[in-house]
């Protein structure tokens, strides 16, 4: 008798120790998000101003100038690579939600999983390879095309699931009518999906928003603004990891105010996402 | 036109429907369908006549949504679904390699167990999708015709011509139903399948769809599965009586007039199963 309750008493302390445990955990997790946004939000808002979002960068030694052309080459990067990715992930999502077989299936998104975890300094290298070699120039393009082979598995996978989430009674009823599947996918499946699809979308926009390491070798950086796109361009990240690097300080300080407004963007893109994704489910 | 049923002598009640048109002839033969290697039908054959209604009864699992499934080739959507024999609609097989499935659909429409009217859609858009999302380009004073006439014959314009831009959500279950009705028809089908349509709906929406059933049939060949076996009787002119083999598989017992079947079966199972010793 003695000897169960002993037993019982140790139980109830793991128990309360475990749980202990994953709750410090779990306020870790926390606390080191609330340091980053606290960190760069403290270093980075004394040095964001206006002239930072509209002039272009200035010699060291020169006061003012800002990153107006980077935050430009940034949005072209993103729009680029959501141009190429948007088709084929958006088309990818519905092949493998919609037409191909269970075992088709199961290889192809096998495939995307791998290729969502491929490091992206390893796309960068690889876009140097095969696009910006052969065009003998480092050029926004190879940029827009590294980013999109990032976006490309993301949005093919939360596609194919939000396509899934529409009940199977919604494509037969639509087929019932005589209706060809293409028809069914544009007209019926995809918007009821539409919420998921747009939520994916926007969640691969903000993961490559922030994106460095493919930039380095194709996209390089410019000191001279938007050239088009077949020429090297400037992003937010790429002249935040150079200005960090410097040892002037008034560039770590551009570096700093960069940081802060690359940190809201994606922020905000998170927030927007939570709101897209709770509008529609009543 | 007896023909069509052979051994069976069709009460002259049952005749009352003037057969000005052939079309909508089904002419089921040695059909079996299977889901893998499942057989889930075994080898049914039989005719289903213009402009009657034909309901199928027996009890769960008797492959009676599966039997009425093949009609417009809506089995071979479902996993693994494969189906074997023919079935003649006005003289050809549906299930020939040139004939096209999309292409049957439209002729032979159908209704489900649960409403499914497209959340998504208002309710004109519902009634019009069929047209709309089978073209590129539809006028619009031709959708505006065939909804009202559609929502008309489905009695159901009345109640919702105030609302055809809600969404088709926000209507009932019975009127959700009779918008799927609506949409059925708005393609111009000459058959209409109905699959359990009344089993989720409360007894006042269920006498509404028999009764439009019963003016729909003016025009339409309609079959309709149903486990209520009153239903069945109340407004079918034609009863075929599906039961589990041994096997598992489903088989048709017994197929006559309505009036015949229920009053005076000719299979010792059928009668079982009406008066209620089973199933």
């Amino acid at each position: 008798m003695k000897a169960t309750n002993r037993g019982y008493t140790r139980r109830k302390w793991v128990n309360r120790l475990m749980l202990g445990l994953s709750s410090i955990a779990a306020g870790l997790a926390i606390l080191i998000l609330a340091l980053i946004l606290g960190y760069t939000i403290i270093h980075g808002l004394s040095y964001f101003n206006l002239n930072f979002l509209t002039q272009a960068a200035k010699p060291v030694g020169e006061a003012g100038g800002g990153m107006r052309n980077e935050i430009f080459g940034t949005l072209i990067l993103v729009g680029l690579g959501s141009i190429i990715a948007l088709p084929i992930g958006l088309l990818a999502g519905i092949f493998l939600s919609e037409y191909a077989s269970p075992r088709v299936a199961s290889v192809v998104r096998f495939m995307a999983d791998i290729l969502a975890g491929v490091p992206s300094i390893v796309v960068g290298v690889f876009v140097y390879a095969i696009v910006v070699r052969p065009m003998h120039s480092y050029s926004a393009l190879s940029a827009g095309v590294a980013l999109a082979m990032i976006m490309i598995p993301v949005i093919a996978r939360t596609a194919e699931e939000s396509l899934r989430l529409v009940p199977n009674s919604m494509r037969e009823a639509a087929l019932a009518l005589g209706i060809t599947r293409w028809r069914a996918v544009i007209g019926v499946i995809i918007p009821g999906a539409m919420t998921g699809i747009i939520t994916g979308v926007m969640l691969a926009v903000a993961r490559i928003a922030g994106e460095t390491a493919p930039l380095l070798f194709t996209a390089l950086g410019s000191q001279f603004g938007v050239q088009g796109l077949l020429k090297p361009i400037g992003a937010l990240p790429l002249q935040i990891f150079r200005y960090a690097m410097s040892p002037y300080k008034s560039e770590n300080q551009q570096a700093w105010a960069g940081a802060f407004l690359l940190v809201i963007l994606v922020l905000g893109i998170s927030i927007l996402v939570r709101w897209v994704s709770n509008r529609k489910r009543i | 036109m007896n023909t069509i049923i052979p051994n069976l002598v069709i009460p002259d009640n049952q005749t009352k429907t003037v057969i000005d048109n052939n079309k909508g002839i089904l002419d089921v033969q040695n059909l079996s369908a299977w889901y893998g290697k499942t057989l889930a039908v075994k080898n049914i054959s039989m005719s289903i006549k213009s402009q009657a209604i034909m309901s199928i009864i027996g009890p769960s699992g008797c492959g009676k949504s599966t039997f009425i499934r093949c009609l417009n080739r809506m089995h071979e959507v479902s996993h693994g679904g494969r189906v074997e024999g023919c079935i003649m609609l006005d003289g050809k097989d549906i299930y020939a390699r040139d004939a096209d499935p999309v292409v049957i659909r439209r002729r032979i429409g159908m209704v489900f167990q649960k409403p499914t009217s497209f959340p998504t859609m208002s309710v004109f858009d519902n009634v019009a999708a069929g047209l709309k999302l089978t073209r590129f380009w539809s006028h619009k004073m031709e959708l505006e015709e065939v909804v009202e006439r559609s929502l008309r014959k489905a009695a159901l314009w009345d109640e919702v011509k105030d609302k055809l831009n809600q969404s088709g959500a926000s209507l009932s279950g019975g009127q959700q139903q009779r918008l799927c009705i609506a949409r059925a028809i708005a393609i111009e089908p000459e058959i209409i399948l109905l699959d359990e349509p009344c089993s989720a709906l409360d007894p006042a929406s269920t006498l509404k769809i028999e009764d439009l059933m019963r003016t729909l049939v003016e025009q339409y060949t309609i079959v309709i599965v149903t486990h209520n076996m009153q239903q069945a009787a109340r407004v079918s002119d034609m009863a075929a009586f599906f039961l589990m083999d041994q096997d598992r598989s489903g088989i048709l017992i017994e197929y006559g007039p309505t009036s015949q079947l229920f009053t005076n079966p000719k299979d010792k199972r059928t009668e079982d199963y009406i008066t209620g010793r089973f199933g």
